[in-house]
């Protein structure tokens, strides 16, 4: 039995090395002074500083964030709405709509929308079409998280809100909505999180004008490597990190929650 | 009762319309696509004016036609795609299975109060940006690295070659692998995590040994689990581009990249969406089969 323990220790330990060594590794090169990402010369912050004085990079964050909360504002109340409606109406036709996107790869989804954008909406690609098309993807998710949260609750309290004589806008406002706040904000924060890091969906659905954040990445990564990349992998990093932290608080929180009902 | 019915409205009708227009009308636009015919300069030739231009009688019922999908089946180069993708699917899957089975046994296994944090640091590195997740192993594989001098110092000790581990069939695995394994995990562990240990006590009292306790009753138990992890990571790795664009060599082409050449490169929409419609037939059988098998058996 010992015996046996540790070896699955070892094995296990070992998977946790491989999933950690790559990211350890950008990090640690981002401070290396070398241009190649290939021994250890010393430490420096200048990578960091070129980041920063990287007008187009600049612009691409700016135009990601720009994306990622709109895109997630937006997923976010059609998701809630949609976790709503098939949890509370047993809908057959909405599930499909919203969870199929979440399971396809991503690149048919990509790529039908750019057809569409360009045949039918005759749409300049750029922000606009990214933003739709990340919403698109994040609304399953957001429906995901919303519908698990309901069917862990207690119906008996909406009937008591409506035998009361509480109309379906006040039982949600006073009622629902304060019980699947964090699921909604979680799922907020996943739409965030999935939509600044996508780069299938954004490659296909970007027009020429305005640089986007993956796309930037990509081209960087593809055309000429310099220790930017790990700087600004780096940072991407760190913010999602706060933004996971964030979210699987509000989870522990609605786990607990569970619990009480 | 009335007022439900708004309600039902009101609340399933936006989400809804919203789905139908940016996902289910470009779906079929996709379908229509594959049956017509690519413009001179790319993307589409107009509908109405084709019978005029090409002025022969087999152009057609309204322009539309058949031909991408003959092309698709004429030419053993696009089987041959498949069939190389599904084979890295294959792989991947397989290294995924073997990876994640100790991890998500282990953390089953482990106290209740570790569990989350052990789960939490699976998902972490899986919630940095793909394309970096990609990029590092850039680093690790590039011919100055460290692994890549180790590996070929020890190839030259055995008398083989040096091989150049960028840029090869090798990387596209290990980048596959990497991007995917938390899917094989989570799943794996939420299926083992239900197992009863008083059948494993049983066993034990019976005289099996860890091997067969392992083999007759946590693997079998444990299918369902490994069936959807397995679909989870095979599907996204068949339609997966951008670990062959970036870690493979230009040889290591999957449909993911014939798709995007077709979209993005000679811009033949047509073919491009023929070749959307096999990989999603394709995903579709993989998807029904796996919900096939990790039904849970009742029969005994």
């Amino acid at each position: 039995m010992k015996r046996s323990n540790l070896t699955l220790w070892l094995a296990a330990s070992l998977v946790y090395i491989f999933l950690y060594i790559p990211l350890i590794i950008v990090v640690v090169y981002s401070f290396n002074d070398s241009r190649l990402n290939a021994e250890w010369v010393g430490f420096t912050l200048d990578w960091y500083y070129k980041l920063f004085q990287n007008e187009e990079m600049l612009l691409a964050a700016r135009n990601s964030l720009i994306i990622a909360v709109s895109a997630s504002l937006l997923a976010t109340t059609l998701g809630t709405m949609a976790g709503l409606a098939i949890h509370r109406f047993r809908l057959k036709f909405l599930p499909v709509l919203a969870f199929t996107p979440v399971a396809m790869p991503e690149i048919l989804l990509g790529v039908s929308l750019l057809l569409f954008f360009l045949q039918v909406l005759n749409l300049t690609l750029g922000m606009f079409s990214i933003i739709i098309a990340h919403a698109t993807f994040c609304i399953g998710f957001v429906a995901i998280i919303v519908r698990a949260r309901l069917q862990g609750m207690d119906e008996s309290i909406f009937e008591a809100a409506r035998d009361l004589g509480a109309t379906p806008w006040q039982t949600f406002r006073l009622i629902t909505l304060p019980l699947i706040l964090p699921a909604v904000v979680a799922g907020a924060l996943m739409s965030f999180t999935l939509s600044i890091d996508d780069f299938v969906i954004t490659f296909f659905t970007k027009g020429v004008g305005e640089p986007i954040l993956p796309i930037q990445i990509y081209t960087m990564i593809k055309i000429a490597v310099t220790p930017e990349v790990n700087a600004i992998s780096t940072l991407l990093m760190l913010l999602t990190l706060v933004l996971i932290i964030l979210a699987n608080r509000l989870d522990a929180g609605m786990l607990q929650g569970d619990k009480k009902s | 009762m009335n007022k439900l019915r708004l309600t039902r409205w009101l609340v399933s009708l936006p989400p809804t319309l919203f789905l139908l227009l940016f996902f289910a009308a470009p779906s079929l636009l996709m379908i229509v696509t594959s049956f017509r015919y690519p413009g001179e300069f790319g993307g589409l030739a107009p509908l109405s004016a084709l019978e005029t231009m090409t002025g022969e009688g087999d152009s057609g019922l309204y322009g539309l036609t058949l031909e991408t999908y003959h092309f698709f089946f004429s030419d053993i180069l696009y089987a041959e795609i498949f069939l190389k993708s599904f084979a890295v699917a294959t792989l991947t899957t397989l290294i995924c299975l073997i990876m994640a089975y100790p991890v998500a046994m282990l953390i089953a296994k482990s106290e209740k109060k570790y569990r989350n944090l052990m789960i939490l640091l699976v998902v972490l590195p899986f919630a940095s940006n793909f394309l970096i997740r990609i990029y590092a192993w850039m680093i690790i594989l590039g011919p100055e690295s460290a692994f890549s001098h180790f590996v070929n110092n020890i190839l030259q000790m055995l008398g083989f070659e040096p091989v150049m581990l960028l840029f090869s069939p090798f990387a596209v695995i290990v980048g596959m692998v990497y991007v995917h394994l938390p899917f094989m995990i989570l799943p794996l562990y939420t299926n083992l995590e239900k197992h009863d240990p008083v059948l494993l006590d049983a066993a034990q009292d019976l005289g099996a040994n860890r091997w067969q306790r392992f083999w007759l009753i946590t693997w079998p138990q444990s299918l369902p689990g490994v069936f959807s992890g397995a679909a989870l990571v095979f599907i996204p790795v068949l339609g997966m581009f951008a670990v062959p664009d970036i870690l493979g060599g230009t040889g290591d082409i999957l449909i993911g990249n014939l798709i995007k050449d077709q979209f993005l490169g000679t811009r033949d929409w047509p073919f491009g969406s023929t070749l959307s419609i096999m990989l999603m037939l394709t995903v579709l059988c993989v998807a029904g089969l796996s919900m096939l098998l990790a039904r849970p058996r009742t029969s005994r």
